[in-house]
C-alpha cells in the first residue's frame, strides 16, 4: 500500500506496478536557479531524455505596455531599460527610434553616431553576460569570471555617457540625453584592447575546448526552415546560415557607412550560437572603433561658429540689456544645474521646439523658453505625433527589436507594442530540447540568452 | 520589391478581400477581410515574389477609445510580416467587433503563431478559430478579464491565486 502511494506520488495516478517504465514529469522551475525563476519547463521524461517539454512564461510581466498607454512619449523610456536589463541602450534607442518615425523626423548626425557607439557597446555587454552564463552553467566559471570582467569594463563606460549602469534612460525622442564625455574616445579605446584581451583567453579556454563541445556540438539545433517558421532572428539565425541583421538589410542611423561583417554559421546548434556571438562580438568593436572615428565634431557653438542663435538665446540677451556677447560668459543657475547645455544640446537633439526639452538655462533664464518646458512636460500636452502607426525594426542583441506605436494624435501613445526578439526562440524552445538529454535542457537553454525584462514585459 | 508594389500584388489577387489599404511613414498596410486573411497570409508566404517567410510580429490594437473608430469595429489583429529572400515588410490587419472577436488561427501556415496568439488572446480577449492550445500566456490562469483592453483600469487589482485554491 505505501508503495502504490509513493509511486503515485512519483509517476501520477495509476502508474504501472509491473515491470515496464512510464515517463516521468519532471517540473523545473520557476524557483530553479537555470531557469532565472520565471521560467517553468514541464518535461516529460523518459529516463533521461526529454519526451515533450511545455514552457511556461509570464512570471515577470509588468504591464510594460499597458503602462506606456498612461504617460507622456518620453515616459516610457524608464520603462524600456528594464525590458533588456543587459543592453537597455538598445531598447531605448529602439523605441525612440520608433516614435521618431511617427513623427517623421530624424535625428542628427552627431546623435545617430552616438547612437550606434552606444548600441555596440551593449551588445558585446549582452553577448559576454550571454557566454558568460552559458559556460558556468556547463561548470566553467572561470569564463563567465572573465567575461563578467570584460563586461564590468564596458558597463564603466555606459556608467560615464549616462550616469548609471543599467537603468540608463539616455534615449529621448529626437535625440540623446546628453554629449558623450571628454576623453571618451580614449577611455574606448582602453576599454576594448582590455576585451579583446578577456576575448582571446575565453577562446583558448571555450572553443574546441573538448568538454565545452561535448556539451555544445550537435545539442539543441534547429533547422533553417524551423528557424524562420518560428521567426527567429538575431545570432540564433545566423547560426543557422542566414545572414540576417537589421543592420545590413535595413540599415538605420550609420550602419550602411560602416564596415563590418555579418558572422553565420551552418550547424544552428549550441556551439553554432557560441560561434556566432564571439565573432559578433569582434564585429561590434570594429563598429565602435570606425563610428568614434568618423564622429562628426562636437557641438555646435553658435556664438563662435557663427550661426545662427536660437530664439530663446535671442530673448536671454535682450533681457539682461546686453545684446552682444551674452552668451560667452557662461551663466551659472542653481547648483543642481550643470549650467550651460544650449550649445550641447543644439547639436545632439532635434531643433524642433515641440519634440525636445529646451536647455534648463533657457527654460530658467527665459519666459518662451519656460512656456517651450511646460508645453512639453504639461499633462494634456507635450509631445504629439499625428495620428497614424509605424513599426520600427533595431537589431538588438539577441535579434531584431521591434516597437510598433499607434498614435491617436493625442500627448500619450495609443498603444504601444515591443516585438521581444526571445519570445520567438523561447516559443520554440520546446522544438530544441525535445529529443535531447534532460541535462542538455540548461545550455540551450542558455543558448537562447533567455532575458525576461522583454520576454514577459 | 518596394512595399507599393507588394500592395499592388495583394490587391490583385484577392480584390475584395483587401477592404483597405494605406502606407504611413513608409509602412504599407493591408486592411484584409476576416474570411480572407488566412488565404491572404498563406498567399503571401507561398507567392515567390513575395516569399514573407517570416511573421515578425503579431498583436492586437483595441480602438475602443481612438477618435473616429469609437462605434466600431473595435480591434485590429495586426500581423506584420517580413520577406528574408526579397527584404521587404508588409503590414496585414484584420478588424474584427468586440462581440465577435474570433479569428481564425494562423499557427498553420507559421508556427509561431501560437504563442503570438495566445498573448492576443490573454492581452485582449479575441480567439483564435482553430488554435491548438489557446491558454493564456503571460496572465495566470484564474485572471479575470483581458488586461490591454481599453476598459481593463491600469489600477485594477486581482488576488493572486496560488495553485489548488
Amino acid at each position: 500500500m505505501a508503495d502504490t502511494a509513493r509511486r503515485e506520488f512519483m509517476l501520477g495516478e495509476g502508474a504501472g506496478t509491473g515491470g515496464g517504465s512510464q515517463n516521468l514529469k519532471l517540473n523545473l522551475g520557476p524557483s530553479h536557479p537555470a531557469m532565472h525563476g520565471i521560467i517553468r519547463i514541464t518535461a516529460e521524461l523518459d529516463g533521461e531524455v526529454i519526451v515533450n517539454a511545455d514552457v511556461e512564461i509570464g512570471y515577470l510581466h509588468r504591464a510594460f505596455e499597458k503602462d506606456c498607454e498612461v504617460g507622456g512619449y518620453n515616459n516610457a523610456i524608464p520603462y524600456t531599460d528594464r525590458l533588456n536589463y543587459v543592453s537597455p541602450l538598445i531598447n531605448n534607442f529602439g523605441y525612440c527610434s520608433a516614435v521618431e518615425k511617427l513623427l517623421g523626423i530624424d535625428v542628427t548626425e552627431r546623435c545617430k553616431y552616438i547612437r550606434v557607439v552606444m548600441s555596440e557597446i551593449s551588445r558585446i555587454c549582452d553577448h559576454l553576460t550571454c557566454v558568460g552564463a552559458t559556460a558556468m552553467e556547463l561548470g566553467a566559471f572561470t569564463a563567465f569570471l572573465y567575461m563578467i570582467k570584460a563586461r564590468e569594463f564596458l558597463w564603466e563606460l555606459v556608467e560615464d555617457v549616462t550616469g548609471a549602469r543599467l537603468t540608463i534612460s539616455y534615449g529621448r525622442v529626437g535625440g540623446v540625453k546628453a554629449d558623450l564625455p571628454a576623453g571618451f574616445a580614449e577611455k574606448v579605446r582602453h576599454a576594448l584592447k582590455q576585451t579583446r584581451e578577456v576575448l582571446d583567453e575565453v577562446h583558448r579556454l571555450l572553443t574546441g575546448n573538448r568538454i565545452f563541445m561535448d556539451r555544445m556540438e550537435g545539442i539543441g539545433a534547429l533547422s533553417r526552415a524551423e528557424t524562420i517558421a518560428y521567426a527567429i532572428t538575431g545570432p540564433m539565425l545566423r547560426a543557422v546560415g542566414v545572414p540576417y541583421d537589421v543592420r545590413r538589410v535595413q540599415p538605420y542611423y550609420v550602419y550602411d557607412r560602416l564596415e563590418f561583417e555579418i558572422p553565420t554559421q551552418k550547424a544552428g546548434d549550441n556551439y553554432a550560437r557560441y560561434l556566432v556571438r564571439m565573432a559578433e562580438m569582434e564585429q561590434s568593436m570594429r563598429i565602435v572603433e570606425q563610428a568614434l572615428a568618423t564622429i562628426p565634431g562636437g557641438p555646435i557653438n553658435v556664438d563662435f561658429e557663427g550661426r545662427a542663435i536660437d530664439p530663446a538665446a535671442y530673448v536671454d540677451r535682450g533681457k539682461q540689456g546686453k545684446t552682444e556677447g551674452l552668451l560667452l560668459v557662461p551663466i551659472t543657475l542653481s547648483p543642481n544645474l550643470e549650467g550651460q547645455r544650449r550649445a550641447e544640446l543644439s547639436g545632439l537633439n532635434v531643433s524642433d521646439k515641440r519634440i525636445t526639452l529646451p536647455p534648463k538655462e533657457n527654460t530658467y533664464g527665459s519666459i518662451e523658453g519656460l512656456m517651450n518646458h511646460f508645453m512639453l512636460i504639461m499633462d494634456g500636452y507635450g509631445i504629439r505625433p499625428p495620428p497614424g502607426e509605424a513599426y520600427f525594426a533595431v537589431e538588438g542583441a539577441n535579434g531584431e527589436l521591434g516597437f510598433y506605436v499607434v498614435s491617436d494624435g493625442s500627448d500619450r501613445p495609443y498603444r504601444v507594442r515591443c516585438r521581444p526578439p526571445c519570445l520567438p526562440p523561447m516559443a520554440a524552445l520546446h522544438r530544441m530540447i525535445e529529443g535531447e538529454m534532460v541535462a542538455d535542457l540548461v545550455p540551450t537553454f542558455g543558448s537562447v540568452n533567455m532575458i525576461g525584462g522583454e520576454l514577459d514585459r | 520589391m518596394d512595399g507599393a508594389a507588394v500592395l499592388e500584388r495583394v490587391r490583385a489577387r484577392f480584390g475584395a478581400g483587401v477592404v483597405d489599404a494605406h502606407d504611413h511613414r513608409g509602412d504599407h498596410t493591408a486592411i484584409v477581410a476576416r474570411d480572407a486573411v488566412l488565404s491572404v497570409l498563406a498567399w503571401c508566404r507561398d507567392e515567390p515574389e513575395l516569399a514573407f517567410d517570416m511573421l515578425t510580429d503579431l498583436t492586437a490594437v483595441d480602438y475602443l477609445r481612438y477618435p473616429g473608430r469609437e462605434d466600431g469595429p473595435r480591434f485590429d489583429v495586426v500581423y506584420h510580416l517580413y520577406s528574408i529572400p526579397h527584404n521587404h515588410r508588409l503590414r496585414i490587419k484584420v478588424r474584427v467587433e468586440e462581440d465577435d472577436a474570433v479569428v481564425p488561427t494562423a499557427v498553420g501556415v507559421w508556427p509561431i503563431a501560437n504563442w503570438f496568439e495566445r498573448e492576443v488572446w490573454d492581452m485582449f480577449g479575441v480567439r483564435f478559430e482553430g488554435h491548438p492550445d489557446l491558454r493564456r500566456l503571460l496572465m495566470y490562469e484564474e485572471f479575470v478579464g483581458h488586461p490591454l483592453r481599453k476598459d481593463y483600469p491600469i489600477e485594477r487589482r486581482q488576488p493572486l491565486i496560488g495553485p489548488g485554491a
